[in-house]
Formats: C-alpha cells, sequence, structure tokens
C-alpha cells in the first residue's frame, strides 16, 4: 500500500485515495472543432511510460481535494505531489529517496 | 517409558509442567516449552508423514520455520483443525490432536509408496509427456486420480470457530527478527527514544542465544546478556515486543505486514482472537531475520532421523532431546562441528565426517577431535541406510577431483548434514532490494537498497557473534538517526564452508535419488533433466521441476538447486540468477489476513431512517450498493407477486407509501452553479426558475449515460441535485472532477446531502389529501403547486423540501426532511394516511409502475454503452449548448451510425407469459446458430394496472421496429412478441398533473 | 521433435531419461526473418506456432526480452471460458476454447486443460438479470452457459455457503461447463516446443530496443541487444510492455498497464471442484492439480511495472473468499505474486494493424488474456500472414477507440442501482 503526501493533508496511506490517471491533459477548449482521431487521442491514448509518470490522485477519503504526482512506475516511488496549476520540484535526480526522506522533503 | 530420549538435564523446557497431545492417536508426553517436534523427538518418533509425490518416508529434518518434511494436520478442538502445520513451530500443548498425512491406510504402511517405484517414470515433467491418450482420460480418469493423490493435508470443512484481529501501527523503528542482532539493533534504536516495534517468530525473544549454551558476550553468559537486553527493551514504553510475530510481507513504501499467533498455543483460548494482522508503516526498517541452513544433497538423503545438523544442536540444548544416540555429523563447514561438540556434551556418540580436508579446516577440527570424537576428514556421503528410519551412512574418502575411496559404513540413529548457510534474505527481496552474489560466502546477500531498510546480522551473511550484535547495534542506531556506535567482544564462532551441490559419489549419478527439495520430490537428477531438455532459467527449472515450490518455498531447497543448475550450466550462481521473492516469508492463515471482515462488516451497511419500521412492517430487503432496501412487504401468505401486484394496485389507486432516502442527494451552490450544471449534465439550467424541478440526464465524456435524477432549483445559486442510489457517490466524484481539475474558475460548492435529507415518496390519486392536513406554509393545490414543482415549507412542523415529483405516473409527492425526524413524519404520514388505505410499498413495485410509465432506470435499461437517443431521450439535449460533457462523443461516426440499440416496448402474444430480464431477441427464431441477436430484454413485469405482462427492450433499430413482431428467448424455447412504445398505462400522462 | 508417447516415456525410463533432447533449441538470431514476433509469452509462442502450422510460415523469430511465458502467461490463474456476452468476444473466446479442446493432441505436450467448468455466482438482482443476459446470448451463438438455482451451485460446488447470512447472499450462477483451467507454463512450453521442431527460432534474453523503420516509415527489423534484426513483418505481443515497445515506432497506444496480483494456498487434498467467479465480491477461485486453492485478486488503482501490489488488494480478495467459503479462513496463504496486466479503454484486445506499416499489435488483454491464447495465436499468426485480420479479430482494431465501436463487455455488466 503506497504512502501518499496530499499537499493538504500529508502523508496518508493510499486507501483514502482514488487514483485519476495520467495528469496534465486538459480539456479541449472547444471539444466540437477536433477531429475524431483528435477526440479519440484526447479520450483514450495515454502515456503509460516505464518510468516517471504524472498522474491524478483524489483524497477522496480526506480533504477531497485533487492533486497531482510525479511517480516511477518501476519502483512505485513518488518523486513529487503538488497542487493542482502547481509545477513539481524538479527531484529525478535523487537516485534512491526513501519514504521518510520524501516526507521530509515535503515538510 | 515416557521420553526416553529426554536428556536428563538442560534445555529451556520447563520440567515441572508436563504436557499432553496426541500423535496419531498415540498419547506422547512432553514439556511445556517443548515444541511439537521435539516432544516427538523425545518420544523417539521420527517417521512422521509421507512425501508429495512418492509417498516416501520423512522424519523431521529443521527445528525451525523452513520444516519440509514434518507437516502434520492440527486438531485444537471442534472446528479448529487445519492442515500443514509444521511440527517444528507448533507449541506442544495439552489436548492437541495432531495426525500425519498423505498416506492410506497408515503412516506406517502407505500404498502410495507404490510411486517409489515407479520413480524411474515418474520423473520431472512425466505428466506433460503423457496422459494425453484417450483425450477424454484426461478430464475423467488422469486428472482426478493426479488430484486425489497431489494436495497435503485435508481443507478445513466446517466454518472457523475462531476470530481474528487487524492492528494498523506506525513506528519509527521496526526491527524483524529477535537473535543478536535484532536485539542489538533494538536496544540501539529504544535507547534513543523513538518508537520501536521487535517482531519474532519465535515463542521466546533471542535467536540462536537460545541454543548456543556456551556463548559469552562481554565476558558474559549470553544468557545472562539476554535477559539484560530483554529487561531493558520490556521497561521502555516506547518499544513494542512481539513475540510469535512473523513479518511476512515488505510491500511499497515501507509498509511491512506482520502476523502474531495469539491462541495457538494456549490450552484456552477463551475470547482473545486467534491471531492478529499487523500493518505496521515503518521509518524506519531493521531486518534482522537470520539465515537457513543447506542440507546436503545425497542418495536417500531424506530418511527420517536425517537432520539439519545446526537443528540437531537445538534439540539436545533448547530442548533437551536427543535426536538420536549415534549421531553422524555430515558436513562441508565448521559450524556443524559445534552441533557435534554440544552432542558430546550430552553423551551422546558422534562421529563428523567432514567434506573437506584437514586444511580446509579451522580450530573446530582439534576442538571436535580433542573430545575423542571421530573426525573423518576429506569424506564424502554416499548414501544412507534404512527406511523408515535412518540406521547408517555410507561415507568414502573423496579427493578434490570427486574420485571416491572405500566406502564404509557407520551406523546411527541420526545424522545432522550442513552444507553451508544462506541469509534470508527474504524481506529484503521483497522490499526490491538487489541481491549481491557473494562468492566469500557461496550466497546472495543484501545489495543495494531501495526502501528505508538495513540488514544486520545473519540475514546480512555476518555469522559470527560478535559481528551480528556489532551490526545490529549500528543498524539500530543509524535507523534511529544516532550516531552510537558499540563494541562487543563474544565467543568466535565456528563459520566457514566449502560450498558442494550434490555430493560426489561412486556410483551412476543418474540412478542416485539425492532429494534437493524434500517435500515435493525434486531430485538432483531431476533438475539435471530439466536443464538437459532445455530449461536453463532457474524459473524455468523451478516450474518444471515443482523444486522451491512446496511449502518451504525453497527455504531449504533453493541453494542446492541453483548450484546444481549452475554446475550443470558451467556458470557461476548469478549467471543462473534466483528466483523473486514473494510474501509471503512463511504461510500466513486467511483469517488473519481477513480479520473480522466477514458478513456484516464484509462491506458496510447504509440503513435509511425508515428501516427499523419497515422491518417492524414486515418489509423483506434487497441489496442495492451499500443500501438495504425495502423490497416488498408481504402480507401474510403473499409471495412476492401478489404482494407486489398488490402494492401497485394501491399506488394507483389509492396512495403508496415508499422509502425513497437511499437516493443520492447533492448540494450544489455557488455563483456559478448553475453554468457548472449546464456543462455537467445534457439539459439546459440557466433558465430554470426557483422552485422549479427538472429531470436531468448526464453523460461521461464518452457519450454514455452515466446518471439520472430530478433537480430541484432552491435559488438561484441553489440546486438540490438527486442522484440513483448507486450512483451517489460516483457523481459526486464526477462533479469534483470537472469542478477541481477542468474549471477551477467556476464558484461552486459540492456537498453530499444523501444522508441529510431523507425522502418519503408519497405516490396515488390521494397523495394530496393525506398529507394536506400535515403541510404548513405551501399551497397544495394543483394550480398553486404543478407537477415538477418544489415548495419549502413545514410538514409536522418539521421543515421540508417538498418536492412534487413521480416515478409512478400518478399523483405524487416527494418529502425532503431532515434525516433525523424523518421517522417522525413517516409515522405521521402512514397515520393520516389510514384513512385512505394508504400502503407501503417497496423496490420491485417501484420497478414495476415506473415500468408501465416507460421511465428507465440507469444500469437496468442502460448498461454503460448506451447514449440518450438510444433511450430515446436525445430530445433532452440542449440545442444551445455548445459543449457538456459527453456531447463531443455523440458525434463519433458509430455513434450517429444506423442500427444502434433503441429502447422499445415489448408485449408478448400470450399476455401471460412474462419474459425473462436479460433475455435475447432475435428476428428469425428458425435461423441457424450462431443467431444474430437484435437485443434483449431490459425490463420486465407482469403489471397488474395493465393486466398483462409488460417489458422494455434495446432492440437494433427498435423505434423502426414499431408494430412488427419478434420473437424472444424463455427458458423453453422463444416467445413471440409484438414491439410497442414503451410507455403502458395511462400513455398521454393525465395522471400526473391530477 | 521427439514424439511424447507412453512407449517414449517408458523407453526414457528405463534409460534414466538420457534420452530426452532439449525441447526447443537455444539459437543464434539469424539477420532476419519473414515475421518477428516481439514477445515470448504464450501469445506469441502460439502466433509463431500457428504462422509455421497453418500458413507455412516458419522463418519466424520469437524474441523474449526474459524467459518464455515469464509474464503473465506463468501469472495467471488459468481460468478458461467463452461465455462473453457480445458477438464479437464470444466469438473471439469461443475459437480459442475449441482450439484448447484438442490442445494437447496438437501439440502433443499434455496442457492439462481440464473442463470443470467456470461457476459464476450472482449476489444481487442485477447479476441474475445480467448473467441471464449472458447464458440467453451464449445460447444463441452456440456457447454452452446455464443458469443454476443457489442449490444446483452448492450441488455443483459444494464449498459454497448459500446460506443467507453473508453479506451479499448467493442468488444462483451462470455455469459454463466446458469451461476450465490449464497448466499454464505447459502452454508456453508447448507452443515453444512445437514451433521450434518447425523451425521456428526462439530466442531468449533479447530485449528489442527499437523498430527501425524505412524513408516511408515502413517497420523493417528491431534493434536488440543481440543486434539489429530484418523483419518483413513484426508482431509485437509483449502485453503490459506494449506501450514501450510501440513507442519505438512512434505509436501511441490506448493503453494502461496495472499491477493485477494473485495467490496460492498450501496444497490440500482436493476439495474444490471446479472454478468459482464471483464478480460482485470479487473473489476467482480454483484448486490446481497440485492442491493449491489458485485465488485471483484485483489490479491496482495506479500504473506500475513493477510485479508487486498492495497488500489491501490481497485482503480484500480473501475477504471475500471467505465470506463465500467460511471454512477456508484456517487455510494459508503460501505465495502472492503480480503481473503487469495491459488494459484499454473498453478491456477488449487490439489485434491487428498499426498505422505504421509491417507493424502489427496484439494486445490489450487486462485480466484475461490466458484464455485466448491459442486463439489469439491463431487469429493473429492469420493477420501477419495475409496483413489483414481473419474476420474474429477484424472488429478488434485499434480504430475502433475513433469510431466508438468499442466491445465493452465490463460496462455491459454495469452495477446495480
Amino acid at each position: 500500500m503506497l504512502l501518499i503526501a496530499c499537499p493538504y493533508c500529508g502523508n496518508r496511506p493510499e486507501t483514502e485515495f482514488r487514483c485519476g490517471g495520467q495528469a496534465h491533459i486538459a480539456r479541449p477548449a472547444d471539444p466540437g472543432a477536433l477531429s475524431d482521431a483528435q477526440w479519440a487521442e484526447y479520450l483514450f491514448i495515454r502515456d503509460n511510460p516505464r518510468g516517471i509518470h504524472a498522474e491524478r490522485w483524489n483524497h477522496v477519503h480526506g480533504c477531497g481535494r485533487w492533486f497531482n504526482a510525479r511517480r516511477d512506475t518501476v519502483s512505485d516511488r513518488f518523486l513529487a505531489t503538488y497542487k493542482m496549476g502547481e509545477t513539481p520540484q524538479s527531484q529525478e535526480s535523487n537516485s534512491i529517496l526513501s519514504t521518510s526522506t520524501q516526507a521530509e522533503a515535503r515538510a | 517409558m515416557a521420553q526416553p530420549f529426554r536428556l536428563s538435564r538442560g534445555g529451556r523446557i520447563d520440567r515441572s509442567r508436563p504436557v499432553r497431545f496426541t500423535f496419531n492417536g498415540r498419547t506422547v508426553e512432553g514439556f511445556h516449552g517443548d515444541s511439537v517436534a521435539s516432544a516427538l523427538l523425545a518420544n523417539g518418533i521420527h517417521l512422521v508423514g509421507r512425501s508429495f509425490k512418492y509417498h516416501r518416508p520423512r522424519g523431521i529434518l529443521s527445528h525451525g520455520p523452513d520444516e519440509p518434511s514434518a507437516l502434520l494436520s492440527v486438531d485444537r478442538g471442534p472446528g479448529r483443525i487445519d492442515p500443514n502445520n509444521r511440527a517444528s513451530v507448533v507449541e506442544a500443548r495439552d489436548g492437541l490432536k495432531t495426525l500425519s498425512q498423505n498416506h492410506w491406510p497408515s503412516l506406517e504402511h502407505d500404498i502410495g509408496a507404490v510411486n517409489d517405484l515407479l520413480s524411474p517414470v515418474f520423473v520431472a515433467g512425466f505428466y506433460y509427456k503423457t496422459f494425453m491418450w484417450p483425450r477424454k482420460f484426461w478430464d475423467k480418469v488422469y486428472e482426478p486420480f493426479i488430484r486425489a493423490a497431489a494436495g497435503l493435508g485435508k481443507a478445513p470443512s466446517v466454518p472457523d470457530p475462531d476470530r481474528y484481529a487487524n492492528r494498523h501501527a506506525h513506528c519509527d523503528v521496526l526491527v524483524v527478527g529477535a537473535g543478536p542482532a535484532g536485539l542489538s539493533a533494538a536496544l540501539a534504536a529504544a535507547r534513543t527514544g523513538k518508537r520501536v516495534i521487535l517482531a519474532d517468530e519465535g515463542p521466546e525473544p533471542g535467536g540462536a542465544l537460545l541454543h548456543d549454551v556456551t556463548a559469552e558476550i562481554d565476558g558474559r553468559p549470553a544468557a545472562e546478556w539476554l535477559s539484560a537486553t530483554l529487561a531493558e527493551l520490556d521497561s521502555r514504553e516506547t518499544v513494542i515486543l512481539l513475540p510469535r510475530t512473523t513479518a511476512f510481507g515488505y510491500y511499497n513504501h515501507n509498509h511491512v505486514a506482520l502476523a502474531e499467533r495469539i491462541t495457538d498455543h494456549l490450552p484456552n483460548p477463551g475470547t482473545a482472537p486467534r491471531e492478529r494482522l499487523w500493518q505496521v508503516r515503518a521509518e524506519q526498517v531493521v531486518l534482522a531475520g537470520g539465515s537457513h541452513e543447506r542440507p546436503l544433497v545425497f542418495a536417500d538423503n531424506d530418511r527420517p532421523g536425517i537432520l539439519l545438523a545446526e537443528s540437531v544442536r537445538v534439540f539436545i540444548n533448547r530442548y533437551g532431546v536427543a535426536p538420536g544416540r549415534r549421531i553422524v555429523f555430515a558436513t562441508s563447514g565448521a559450524s556443524a562441528y559445534a552441533a557435534a561438540l554440544d552432542a558430546k556434551a550430552a553423551g551422546l556418540h558422534v562421529t563428523l565426517v567432514d567434506l573437506r580436508t584437514e586444511s580446509e579446516c579451522g580450530p573446530e577440527l582439534a576442538r571436535l577431535k580433542a573430545t575423542g570424537a571421530e573426525v573423518l576428514t576429506g569424506h564424502t556421503v554416499i548414501g544412507a541406510k534404512g527406511t523408515k528410519r535412518v540406521t547408517g551412512l555410507i561415507v568414502a574418502p573423496v579427493d578434490r577431483a570427486g574420485r571416491c575411496g572405500a566406502r564404509r559404513l557407520l551406523p546411527c540413529d541420526c545424522v545432522g548434514m550442513s552444507g553451508g548457510w544462506t541469509p534470508a534474505v527474504h524481506l529484503f527481496s521483497q522490499s526490491r532490494g538487489k541481491l549481491a552474489y557473494d562468492e566469500t560466502i557461496d550466497a546472495f546477500r543484501p545489495g543495494t537498497s531501495v526502501q528505508a531498510e538495513r540488514s544486520a546480522g545473519a540475514s546480512r551473511g555476518t555469522y559470527d557473534l560478535a559481528g551480528c550484535l556489532q551490526e545490529g547495534f549500528a543498524a539500530g542506531a543509524a535507523a534511529a538517526r544516532s550516531e552510537e556506535r558499540r563494541n562487543f567482544t563474544a565467543s568466535p564462532t565456528l563459520t566457514g564452508f566449502r560450498p558442494v551441490r550434490a555430493m560426489p559419489t561412486d556410483v551412476d549419478p543418474g540412478k542416485v535419488r539425492a532429494f534437493v527439495d524434500f517435500q515435493n520430490d525434486v531430485t538432483a537428477k531431476d533438475i539435471t533433466l530439466a536443464v538437459r531438455e532445455g530449461f536453463h532459467s532457474i524459473e524455468h527449472v523451478k516450474r518444471y521441476t515443482t523444486t522451491g515450490m512446496a511449502t518451504d518455498q525453497g527455504k531449504t531447497s533453493n541453494m542446492n538447486a541453483l548450484g546444481i543448475v549452475a554446475g550443470q550450466l558451467d556458470k557461476t550462481l548469478p549467471g543462473v540468477g534466483t528466483t523473486t521473492f514473494r510474501p509471503p516469508y512463511t504461510p500466513v492463515t486467511f483469517g488473519a489476513l481477513v480479520g473480522p471482515a466477514r458478513h456484516a462488516l464484509f462491506d458496510p451497511i447504509r440503513t435509511t431512517p425508515i428501516h427499523e419500521w419497515a422491518e417492524e412492517h414486515g418489509a423483506l430487503f434487497e441489496n442495492v450498493a451499500l443500501w438495504r432496501r425495502a423490497w416488498y412487504f408481504p402480507k401474510s401468505g403473499e409471495d412476492l407477486h401478489e404482494a407486489v401486484a398488490r402494492e401497485c394496485e394501491a399506488v394507483r389507486k389509492g396512495v403508496g407509501i415508499f422509502d425513497a432516502s437511499t437516493l443520492g442527494k447533492i448540494e450544489v451552490v455557488g455563483p456559478d452553479a448553475a453554468e457548472f450544471m449546464n456543462r455537467i449534465y445534457i439539459n439546459p439550467w440557466l433558465k430554470l426558475d426557483v422552485g422549479r424541478c427538472r429531470y436531468g440526464l448526464m453523460l461521461k465524456e464518452d457519450g454514455y449515460i452515466l446518471d439520472d435524477g430530478v433537480v430541484a432549483r432552491i435559488a438561484p445559486d441553489c440546486f438540490h441535485v438527486t442522484t440513483t442510489t448507486g450512483g451517489a457517490p460516483r457523481v459526486l466524484a464526477h462533479m469534483e472532477d470537472y469542478l477541481q481539475t477542468e474549471w477551477p474558475d467556476l464558484r461552486v460548492f459540492l456537498t453530499s446531502t444523501t444522508e441529510q435529507w431523507a425522502v418519503i415518496a408519497l405516490q396515488g390519486p390521494k397523495a394530496r389529501e393525506v398529507i394536506a392536513p400535515l403541510v404548513d406554509g405551501i399551497d397544495l393545490s394543483p394550480e398553486a403547486f404543478p407537477h415538477m414543482a418544489m415548495r419549502q415549507g413545514t410538514i409536522c412542523g418539521v421543515p421540508t423540501r417538498l418536492f412534487r415529483v413521480s416515478f409512478t405516473g400518478e399523483l405524487g409527492f416527494e418529502i425532503n426532511v431532515p434525516s433525523d425526524h424523518a421517522r417522525a413524519v413517516w409515522e405521521a404520514v402512514w397515520k393520516a394516511g389510514q384513512a385512505h388505505g394508504i400502503t407501503p410499498y417497496g423496490t420491485e413495485t417501484m420497478h414495476v409502475l415506473r415500468a408501465e410509465k416507460g421511465y428507465i432506470i440507469i444500469g437496468q435499461e442502460t448498461d454503460g454503452t448506451v447514449t440518450p437517443d438510444d433511450v430515446g431521450l436525445s430530445g433532452m439535449i440542449a440545442k444551445a449548448k455548445k459543449d457538456f460533457v459527453g456531447k463531443r462523443s455523440l458525434a463519433r461516426p458509430d455513434v450517429v451510425a444506423s442500427g444502434r440499440k433503441q429502447l422499445v416496448g415489448l408485449v408478448t402474444d400470450d399476455p401471460k407469459v412474462v419474459l425473462d430480464e436479460g433475455a435475447q431477441i432475435v428476428d428469425d427464431p428458425g435461423q441457424p446458430i450462431p443467431m444474430r441477436m437484435l437485443g434483449h430484454v431490459t425490463s420486465s413485469y407482469w403489471s397488474p394496472n395493465c393486466g398483462r405482462s409488460i417489458a422494455m427492450a434495446l432492440v437494433a433499430d427498435g423505434r423502426a421496429r414499431q408494430g412488427r413482431s419478434l420473437h424472444v428467448t424463455t427458458p423453453e424455447g422463444f416467445a413471440r412478441v409484438t414491439v410497442v412504445d414503451p410507455v403502458f398505462f395511462d400513455p398521454k400522462g393525465e395522471r400526473i398533473h391530477a | 521433435m521427439r514424439r511424447f508417447s507412453l512407449s517414449s516415456l517408458l523407453s526414457e525410463s528405463l534409460n534414466g531419461h538420457r534420452g530426452w533432447g532439449r525441447q526447443w533449441r537455444d539459437p543464434q538470431p539469424k539477420p532476419a526473418y519473414d515475421v518477428v514476433i516481439v514477445g515470448g509469452g504464450g501469445h506469441g509462442l502460439a502466433t509463431a506456432y500457428y504462422l509455421a502450422t497453418v500458413h507455412g510460415i516458419t522463418n519466424v523469430a520469437v524474441l523474449e526480452k526474459g524467459w518464455i511465458g515469464g509474464g503473465n502467461t506463468g501469472r495467471n490463474t488459468t481460468i478458461i471460458r467463452s461465455n462473453y456476452l457480445y458477438d464479437e468476444s464470444a466469438a473471439l473466446y469461443e475459437h480459442a476454447l475449441k482450439l484448447w479442446e484438442g490442445l494437447s493432441q496438437e501439440l502433443n505436450y499434455n496442457v492439462m486443460f481440464s473442463q470443470r467448468g467456470v461457476l459464476m455466482l450472482a449476489h444481487n438482482l442485477h447479476d441474475v438479470q445480467s448473467f441471464k443476459r449472458h447464458v440467453y446470448a451464449n445460447r444463441l451463438n452456440g456457447i454452452d452457459n446455464e443458469w443454476l438455482t443457489k442449490e444446483e451451485c452448492k450441488e455443483f460446488c459444494p464449498p459454497i455457503d448459500i446460506s443467507g447470512s453473508l453479506r451479499y447472499p448467493v442468488l444462483g450462477g451462470a455455469l459454463q461447463r466446458r469451461a476450465g483451467t490449464a497448466r499454464h507454463d505447459a502452454v508456453a512450453w508447448g507452443y515453444a516446443r512445437g514451433a521450434d521442431a518447425r523451425g521456428v527460432d526462439i530466442i531468449q534474453n533479447c530485449e528489442v530496443k527499437g523498430i527501425r523503420r524505412d524513408a516511408s516509415g515502413a517497420a523493417i527489423g528491431v534493434e536488440t541487444t543481440r543486434g539489429y534484426i530484418g523483419a518483413k513483418r513484426i508482431g509485437v505481443v509483449a502485453a503490459g510492455h506494449t506501450s514501450t515497445v510501440m513507442a519505438m515506432a512512434d505509436v501511441r497506444m490506448p493503453l494502461e498497464s496495472y499491477p493485477l496480483q494473485a495467490l496460492v494456498s498450501e496444497p490440500v487434498k482436493p476439495v474444490f471442484p471446479c472454478v468459482v467467479m464471483s464478480n460482485a465480491v470479487h473473489a476467482y477461485i480454483s484448486q490446481s492439480d497440485k492442491g493449491e486453492l489458485v485465488i485471483g485478486a484485483g489490479t491496482d488503482q495506479y500504473t506500475s511495472y513493477s510485479q508487486q501490489g498492495g497488500l489491501h488488494i490481497t485482503t480484500h480478495t480473501l475477504d471475500a473468499i471467505c465470506e463465500v467459503f467460511p471454512q477456508f479462513t484456517r487455510m494459508r496463504m503460501l505465495r502472492s505474486w503480480g503481473g503487469i496486466v495491459d488494459v484499454t479503454p473498453d478491456r477488449s484486445p487490439i489485434i491487428g494493424k498499426t498505422p505504421v506499416e509491417n507493424l502489427f499489435v496484439n494486445c490489450g488483454w487486462g485480466t484475461g488474456g490466458f484464455k485466448a491464447t491459442p486463439g489469439s495465436g491463431h487469429v493473429f499468426a492469420h493477420t501477419l500472414a495475409k496483413g489483414e485480420p481473419h474476420p474474429i479479430n477484424a472488429p478488434f482494431t485499434l480504430d475502433r477507440f475513433r469510431t466508438g465501436r468499442l466491445i465493452d463487455e465490463a460496462a455491459a455488466a454495469a452495477v446495480a442501482h
């Protein structure tokens, strides 16, 4: 079970959260102007990387807020969590980041 | 004579507290502190089981959790019987009944042992090569035979009377293993004041110190250090010491799972839970789980009486039991000498056979020789004598090239073998740490860490006592962020061994049955065969031969198997790789993992404020999402159909009362509330007047219907949204998602009010008359309060949002009142309705009444692939809206294509035939299979008000088929139906406006 | 290929089994092949086998990053059934089931296909309706599936608790008697042995690092850890790693890869005669020939390539198992593990062409790919051989996500209200 640092509440167990899939896919301003292929791309195509992945999380059984995270899909280690609209601090260079040091980085 | 093999002194058993249990019906005596294994050995019982495949007689190999052979069914009282218990870890206590497994008719005389004679055929993977002819025989003959032969003990057959507990915990430092390294780590961490949890799988902390009786620490007997350390840990409130607790799983982000066994060792468990699952989130973890000894691989090394050397030592020193009187130790390393020395000290006859030459040996050789014991260095073990008990060991001198000299038979009644040691890196590997092969200890040890953990002691390949203590202390201190280090002095530990795979032998290795995996009956030649057949990855070897897949999960077999494969392929061990270590470290009871999550605690049960009233009035209930809803209210003698028919008629002719409190409710509030609604729903909302209601439909972005419900505008900036019962959480989540992530600029707040408002639906021509005397502040006249209006006032003095809405097609009200007052209001309405024949009805009647009107139910008429147009609701789409969630998807090619399934009504030719919901619809029932299916029946009921059956269906191009005949599947065949409009009752909709 | 037979087995028994050779070769990669298959799981190996046997195309290489059958083929709970609702899925899985029925004989390798029946339990009125919909649809598609009352369920599978004390009591079930299980590893090995015997090169420890394309954009070969290998056609059958491989050809996929967990109990004597699936409470259970209860758990909620998931997924599954089978609480979990499953938006596979010429893909099997192995390989071999899909896989295009012609079995089993 992951330990997730909600930007509003701090570290909480994964069971309080719902994952919302890939982050930073903005809903098109004018969907009607998109071709079927472009609309399908928005709806269905996902990066699914083996490595660093930006994804959305909702602290559904906590504060209820949506936020973004960067996580390594190979190690499941979180590199950052950040509020909607913020840009993540780049922590990719830290090769080994334990959950605790991650928590300290956030504090 | 009781306990003939009990030594006259020594051991940690309490000789003043005898215990009695049975083994295969025979009474076995032991002492408090015995394991079942030690008590059996004290009574000279070695034969305790039969092996998986060949049904070979098997004994006790080990003293610990790695035991692969001595698996017993244990009966702890009625309903408390379970199989495959390792005799080495079950604590002996009064009243236990233990039984050996996997034999018929008896342990001593097992017909299945014929398999052992057929072993030349039953080699690794033989079943892939046979049992194929004739084809039908696999299911009917071969597989039932194989299945009956396989498996070990018998599964429990009755529900478990025990209960299980769960606990979540956080700590600064979790220490796994309370041997010298773990204790030292816990001590160092505890002294910093940090919160420490120390878990050990044994009943008593101490690890190897419990049997290393001559060891000294800092100049004092190790036992003194042990009690002082335990006393200090015990005195600290920040330390939790958990005996009988196995750390079995290391998951993401330092989430470690422990299984604590609480009552199995108690004669009277009382009301305590049997086991407790601890889920620990640790800041730092110290892994000090020790190491496992390797068996030697030689012919018939599986005979009862052949134990691991260290286990012989444990039985002698910790339990005061002699596993035999005449013991031969066979080894390729130093540690067995310690066992031999202790056996000798216990007065037993000892011979030691060492594969190593004299020059390879250390000081252990001289020490043992000094006791007068015979030591044969440079000797290999050719094989064992005896069947149900070892009677002798055949040994021979061997040179480094593997050439054997003259055989010699060493008569014995016990063998202690040691092929070296393997660090228990299981949890480290589970934490995804990278293992590193260390040639000096011929083993994998923890390499690069991935999580916040560190290993210490034997689990890191450090075998000497002082090193374990020092390393443990340093690890504990570092985990607690302390710089403190300590030096320990301790008596030297005999370490070092020559790696050996299969023992050299003077016979054809292709004919030798030398066991690698004892439980699964995998021999060295099985592994050789697998390699010959091209299975070179260790994972392939494991899967082809089943080595390492037994209940010990390879603790005793993996390194030997790996070594044999490496030898065959002329590769290094890391070149072959290791199989992945997976949770659990040792088997974990399902019950512990489940905890109390059964029946009512399996999932929360949600009930409404009216639930108890419904119970009192005889309602039967159905599960709808997490809710219990009143299904129907049978009067005595009525079945479902009779009750529903009565309820349906009562609503249409008089008045019915229905608990609609489970409907989801969301308050949408804020200056941009109407704009938000406009974007979420397909309908227009900007111009809806305050005090008016609208039926709303919302889509997912893929264009398919997500949910529906009536919405009232309470104020210009406030909407009272209702959702389906099951849809409430996902609708709120859907709304929040768009609000927070796509439209954060909108000033809107969403609040779930599902449990704040109870909803009493009053439906039927007399509904107004019933509530009129109870309502204040609302003009109920049809002119002032038309259909689809909402008024606020009071009912029985309680504030209400009174909706004039109907899901039945009748005049109806939905009385929203605060939940705390709901029962009082319900009872008042009930009382007022008595004069009008008020009838309570449940969800089944609700379903029938709405179907008579052709109203859809989300999840019944829709299934996640249905668009508004499919169910005839495209007229609700606000044409002027440029965008709403899901709009663009409605223009995709396949969604606008013809041939989509559309909602229609069906009436059967025979009005008495009620179609099955889910029945399929075809044009021509005579067509060959596979038939072309046009759609399916979504709802189907007997309609008392129509006097016939009615059905709704999704049918390809259904609207164009009105009036046409189709055929619907029935259990017997097909029923002919006519496609009609899905409104069966009051098609003009006049009653609703009454 | 040395045929397996009773006489060959017996004669080897007398000979210490020295005569058995390799079940498949360990060849060096050739510079080029007619077809290169990326991924040595069951689906990839089956594809190679049918290319050789049905289409006579034997100049084929199967490239496997690790060891064959090491992905989801060797990690699943081996459930085989074909009682799918939609015509498209029913045709695909029934095609597979028919091939399963003769597979041991076809391959001369006992894959232990055991038609012990798959019973799907209904726990609410919505389940009942949904299962009857399946039963009726299956019947008209020529697929066996029958509705059982709860008493009949109990008779077919005695361990089931049909009392009313369950949180979600059992109301009945849908039984496909021809459904069952098979020995997963043997499927990979059997196909490998059969393909190898016909000339297919099975190349393990060979990771694809790139897809080479010519000036027109067409795929012409793969870069691997063992060098460049040319190919007239490339079939990607890489399950959870498909997105990564396809990205090498700049093709983005509608896929997400999730951890899927499973576990087994300690082995016990026969106690569980069939497969039971309970979607409502999330429990999937059968008993292996070895005696272990084999239990499928759910996916974790986040994408991951770690082959490891959270304990709460496992415990949730065991909650359900012990709810329906209360006598199993004293059983013990022996081993748990995870696989990586590639899931499409409609949870149906993609089998066919891609926007890149000569590059084909077979992916998106999600949590249920094992059952389709023979059928998947058979139709994908056709697709690779002809350059066009077989009628059975024609609906399973990548393009359906543009047109909206989705095949969404899971949505069709929508939850109750």
